[in-house]
């Protein structure tokens, strides 16, 4: 039962992670209706910036994190701006690649500034556990921050896209691009907005990821934006709610499969699950169903 | 002479620029004219190039956007190369055991084609899409914990562990995340040169049948080509399962031209890459994918000269060529610096 709850904790710890990296992928998709592939890199931008403020710099780690997400706001807004922003109107696939495009930019950007060797990250709240149950559920502070993180983070973004202007703006251009526009909404300056919360939300995923597998190279990014990827398709891409159901069960489906079925085949079951629940529902677990008009 | 339709021609010029640029390279290769780096990568690029190829029938013909493309090879390196090895004491010639293994790879590929099909093709657009990149990672994993080996009694399979208990004489063919460590090369240039042309030829004869328009009218209208009594399920299921097979024979080919090879090498990225190399040929027109992967293989040993820079270089030539091509402005305004560029050379000059 103990080594269960120690299990779910993990779990649940990973899930927030894949969580805040999925509503990244989640709103951009939702307004801007592309996969943006360079979201993992943006998570190891992220995560360099953090390990270079605090290790090399030894500024406190609450800057660092801070500045992990300055940083990663203006790199988004700038590679929205740059790369994406151009394609507005071509076709989906071209602006799929030029996203991959810039994923390779900032992974072979990241391996000439900082070289391929990897980089141990210390966590930002230490390496302490706090033990419960007379020391028989052991969680780390990591993991607490984590999940701590991720459920302000899920309240605040509910509160901005429901209550403030900004976020009103944001859904009505999910909805209908053309018709927000006509009601006086900068279409530009809000997916510009989208871009800088998701880009900011991923350095603070990567410091997160990066607390709890310290291991930082320039390819950090690339498996967990996979997975967060997943993690937004499985629970509905486009809905923020679904980003976090889908990411939180997707860390404690891994870890789980780690536990009791194999730990090589971890990644085969989540995709596995992945693919079981798209067949019993095709739009994901909270996903919009869209009848089609002819 | 009898008038031929605009289709045709241009599938002719291809058929024709493939067996020119074959002649050129292979008196390049006969004449020594030709660098050992380049002749090296003769027969990747003719895998690559199948692979495009192929993935262009179910993104370009079909419309369907599969990131899992690279599972395919994987599935026909990894069937391909162990029939090849299995029959080494049977089968002398070695054209003939690449031959065999090509087509178990295109079988066995074939085979996930129509399971990983089955699921797949209830779904659409960007969901479609992410099944295709599990599968890809699901085939990784699966591969990545294989044991096979062959003995006098045949083949012998297990999962996760060797549990292999060979008998006199056996041989350890796929060794979990070790992969296949002792191929024989046995790939040719000629040899891809042949999928090549076999590939190019099932691909033009299935767009221009009746089916081939049945699935571009799919692509272009689903419910319209429903109404008209299109078998929807039927169409999308023979383009992509044609198109797994393809990759599987792509991929025996490409494990044949190396002494090693591992499941890792088949991963997302490689399903990535050919995807680039169909989107920059353009969708549905094979010659561009064909000269879209065998330049884009070869760039990256291009700029070989700018060493670290190169893939950053890449990077940036893959975006600038998006900007350019999908938008007015961008590419008016290169227009614009191009001459211009000119013009300073010729006054400094």
């Amino acid at each position: 039962m103990t080594t269960l709850i120690n299990y779910l904790l993990s779990g649940i710890s990973l899930g927030s992670v894949y969580a805040i990296i999925a509503l990244g992928y989640t709103m951009v998709y939702g307004i801007a209706k592309m996969l943006n592939f360079a979201h993992g890199d943006v998570i190891m931008v992220g995560a360099y910036i953090c390990f270079f403020a605090t290790s090399r710099y030894h500024l406190p780690p609450l800057l660092g994190v801070l500045g992990a997400m300055a940083v990663c706001t203006v790199l988004g807004i700038l590679v929205e701006r740059l790369a994406y922003k151009p394609l507005r109107s071509a076709p989906s696939l071209a602006v799929l690649i030029t996203a991959i495009g810039v994923s390779y930019l900032l992974q072979n950007g990241a391996q000439l500034l900082w070289t391929p060797n990897p980089k141990v990250f210390s966590p930002i709240v230490g390496n302490g556990r706090v033990t419960l149950l007379d020391g028989q559920v052991s969680v780390s502070h990591v993991a607490l921050v984590t999940i701590a993180s991720c459920v302000v983070i899920m309240l605040g973004l509910t509160w901005f896209t429901s209550k403030t202007k900004m976020g009103k703006a944001m859904r009505a251009c999910s909805e209908d691009k053309g018709a927000a526009q006509l009601m006086g909404i900068n279409v530009n300056r809000t997916i510009s907005v989208t871009f800088a919360i998701g880009s900011a939300l991923a350095a603070l995923a990567g410091v997160l990821l990066c607390s709890a597998y310290p291991t930082l190279v320039p390819t950090t990014g690339s498996m967990p934006g996979i997975k967060a990827f997943t993690a937004a398709v499985f629970g509905g891409i486009g809905s923020i709610p679904g980003a976090m159901l889908g990411g939180i069960l997707l860390g404690v489906i891994e870890i789980f499969a780690k536990a009791y079925i194999s730990t090589q085949l971890s990644d085969a079951v989540v995709f596995a699950v992945l693919i079981i629940v798209l067949l019993v529902k095709p739009t994901g677990l909270l996903g919009k169903q869209i009848n089609e008009k002819v | 002479m009898k008038k031929v339709n605009k289709a045709t021609r241009k599938n002719f010029l291809t058929y024709a620029l493939v067996i020119a640029a074959y002649g050129v390279l292979q008196s390049m290769v006969s004449s020594g004219s030709i660098s050992s780096a380049m002749k090296g990568m003769l027969v990747p690029i003719c895998a690559y190039v199948v692979m495009a190829v192929s993935l262009n029938l179910t993104v370009g013909v079909l419309g369907e956007l599969s990131l899992g493309h690279a599972g395919f090879m994987s599935v026909g390196a990894f069937t391909g190369v162990t029939a090849a090895m299995a029959l080494k004491g049977i089968v002398a010639s070695a054209p003939l055991r690449l031959l065999i293994g090509m087509v178990v790879g295109a079988g066995f590929a074939a085979i996930a084609g129509v399971l990983i099909g089955i699921p797949v093709m209830r779904l659409k657009g960007d969901y479609l899409a992410i099944v295709t990149l599990a599968f890809g990672e699901i085939i990784k994993s699966i591969v990545t914990n294989l044991y096979v080996g062959v003995d006098e009694n045949g083949l012998h399979l297990s999962m996760l562990t060797n549990k292999l208990d060979l008998g006199e004489g056996g041989r350890m063919i796929i060794n979990g995340p070790m992969g296949i460590t002792t191929i024989e090369k046995i790939s040719t240039f000629t040899a891809g040169f042949l999928l090549v042309m076999v590939t190019l030829i099932i691909v033009f004869n299935l767009v221009n049948s009746r089916s081939g328009r049945a699935i571009m009218a799919i692509r272009d209208n689903r419910i319209a080509a429903e109404s008209v009594g299109i078998n929807i399920t039927r169409y999308r299921m023979t383009a992509f399962v044609i198109s797994a097979a393809l990759a599987g024979a792509a991929g025996t080919l490409f494990a044949m031209n190396f002494s090693t090879i591992i499941a890792s090498k088949f991963d997302f990225n490689t399903s990535i890459l050919v995807l680039v190399f169909v989107v920059l040929g353009g969708l549905g027109n094979m010659l561009g994918s064909i000269i879209a992967a065998a330049a884009l293989t070869i760039l990256p040993e291009a700029l070989r000269g700018f060493a670290d820079y190169r893939m950053l270089i890449y990077a940036v030539i893959l975006i600038i060529v998006m900007l350019t091509t999908n938008n007015k402005a961008v590419g008016d305004l290169l227009q614009k610096l191009l001459p211009g560029k000119k013009e300073e050379e010729e006054s400094h000059g």
